[in-house]
């Protein structure tokens, strides 16, 4: 479903991917980890076009949409969560929804909203609360629930487990993981917390200085002993706290 | 009192044609973060289009006067917003990413610009213009002051009312407006969800130079004089009125400008009338030391 080949990205100056592959297939959920500043994030704007690739081809759905303007990528059905969740301070939960389907003009929005709100009740209960004023998981909630209001055919997830309590990302990740099963949604979900990403994803990729290091099953990410060394004592580390 | 009174319903109406300009100004530096400094320019494109269309209608034997208002009107807004939208396509547009001070810098040289574009085409001279709308109500006749209110004070009054109406009911309830909002507040996440934010940039000028056309005819209407000039010192105020109300708050700019209409002609009334743009531009800068963020600006607490 994405194809992303040999992408080399940079901010200014300063190259942050340097020559990534990757696949998602259709209904699978991948997910990319790896240290601070390893280019995930990057990573994850440059398949939006924003910051457009320097090089190399990204192919959704078989058709090539390198260098696309953003609008233009999201509208053919990719959306995406962002790190630090970019809600819109100012505009009410329910209109922070609304802003996720623009692209359908509002078509099917009662119903998706109904969705939303039942996959997240806690979202219901403040929909007339402004964004900026919601707290940190339920921004995350909101974040995840405008991109699904698009109803992509490919989601983008950036770090939705930062700085949440562990009760909230558990809810999180099963949230991701019922609307992968229950509706076929393909994600690309970029983690710090690697323990349990790779527990949910189907497959994974490890991200070191913008390149590839290592890839394979969520499972055999695991067994790897510089995975575990690298990412994921410090990963249950933070789990079990 | 009854003098008082008068300046009142004077004030208003000034303060009304400040506001139309005011949002433009607002409204652009919501959603980029630049003064548009050509705006007041803009304005006064509005005006000269406004006085082309009387004439055309006169040529034409149009003479029925709310005909050609709202004739006018159409074809002012209309043919002013083309400008706005070819200012920010070929000055702004493409200085979009560069430094701070670029787009600033090219305002300046677009409001150049349209002064001597216009001065070279219609020429240096003041553009007069026969009153279209006399007469007026009289609200009290106490000895020897009337107060009145002109027909033409009205009509300003009520179109800018639903002018402002409509701009209002655009920005809360409407696709565009619920865009351009977004925009404001968080562009690449508004591109991520789809929105084409350079249209919507575009919009945001068009609707913004379409009000200044309203305010450019009222002007027309209400003074019956125009030249080249008047972008500036209308467009510096106007841009008062927005800081003294907060830019970036449509509602602070019309409050600001309500504001700016009233001091000023109090100021002219009570004061001194050749000192009245002193009293207007000492507002700018008391504002800017003591209330930077002006009266409805914004300084509300967002948690991360």
């Amino acid at each position: 479903m994405l194809v992303v080949e040999n992408v080399v990205a940079a901010y200014g100056a300063i190259v942050a991917l340097k020559g990534v592959s990757l696949t998602v297939g259709r209904g699978e959920i991948v997910t990319l980890i790896g240290a601070n500043g390893a280019g995930k994030s990057t990573l994850m704007m440059t398949i939006c076009g924003s910051p457009a690739p320097k090089s190399g081809r990204i192919l959704f759905d078989g058709e090539d949409i390198t260098g696309l303007p953003t609008h233009v990528i999201m509208r053919r059905g990719i959306a995406q969560a962002p790190e630090g969740r970019r809600i819109f301070p100012r505009m009410t939960v329910y209109e922070n929804l609304r802003m996720g389907a623009e692209v359908l003009e509002g078509r099917h929005f009662a119903e998706d909203l109904a969705f939303v709100c039942g996959l997240f009740p806690r979202l219901k209960e403040r929909l007339a609360q402004r964004g900026g004023t919601l707290s940190g998981g339920e921004q995350q909630m909101l974040a995840i629930a405008r991109a699904l209001m698009m109803r992509p055919r490919l989601l983008l997830l950036d770090e939705p487990s930062l700085g949440l309590a562990p009760m909230v990302v558990r809810q999180i990740f099963a949230a991701i993981r019922d609307l992968n099963r229950d509706r076929g949604l393909t994600v690309l979900l970029v983690e710090q917390n690697a323990y349990h990403a790779l527990r949910l994803a189907h497959r994974g990729y490890v991200l070191v200085n913008g390149t590839i290091t290592m890839q394979g099953t969520g499972a055999e990410l695991l067994a790897r002993p510089e995975v575990r060394a690298a990412y994921l004592e410090g990963g249950r580390a933070q789990d079990a706290r | 009192m009854d003098y008082a009174l008068q300046q009142l319903v004077n004030g208003l109406t000034l303060g009304m044609i400040y506001g139309l300009i005011a949002i433009g100004y607002t409204m652009v530096y919501g959603i980029i973060g630049m003064i548009n400094f050509a705006h007041g320019d803009i304005f006064m494109v509005g005006a000269f289009v406004s006085l082309i269309g009387f004439l055309l209608l006169g040529l034409a034997g149009i003479s029925f006067v709310p005909l050609a208002l709202v004739l006018v009107l159409v074809f002012a807004m209309g043919f002013t917003a083309l400008w706005g939208y070819t200012v920010e396509r070929i000055a702004y547009r493409p200085l979009r990413g560069s430094f701070r001070l670029a787009p600033l810098i090219s305002a300046i040289g677009m409001s150049i610009f349209l002064q001597n574009f216009v001065q070279v085409t219609q020429g240096a001279r003041v553009k007069p213009m026969e009153p279209l709308v006399t007469g007026g109500l009289v609200l009290r006749s106490t000895g020897s002051i009337e107060v009145t209110i002109s027909w033409m004070q009205i009509l300003i009054i009520v179109t800018t009312l639903v002018m402002l109406t409509v701009f209002t009911l655009l920005i809360a309830r409407t696709s565009l407006g619920r865009a351009m909002r977004a925009c404001e507040q968080d562009r690449r996440m508004a591109a991520l969800l789809g929105i084409d934010t350079d249209r919507t940039i575009s919009l945001t000028f068009v609707i913004g130079a379409a009000l200044a056309a309203v305010a450019g005819l009222m002007y027309l209407l209400y003074y019956g004089v125009i030249d080249f000039y008047i972008g500036f010192i209308a467009g510096i105020k106007a841009f008062t009125a927005a800081v003294l109300g907060g830019i970036g708050s449509l509602p602070g700019a019309v409050l600001g400008a309500l504001l700016i209409g009233l001091i000023e002609t109090f100021w002219s009334a009570y004061l001194s009338v050749q000192y009245k743009d002193v009293a207007a531009f000492s507002i700018l800068a008391i504002t800017l030391i003591f209330l930077p963020s002006g009266l409805l600006g914004r300084n509300e607490v967002e948690k991360v």
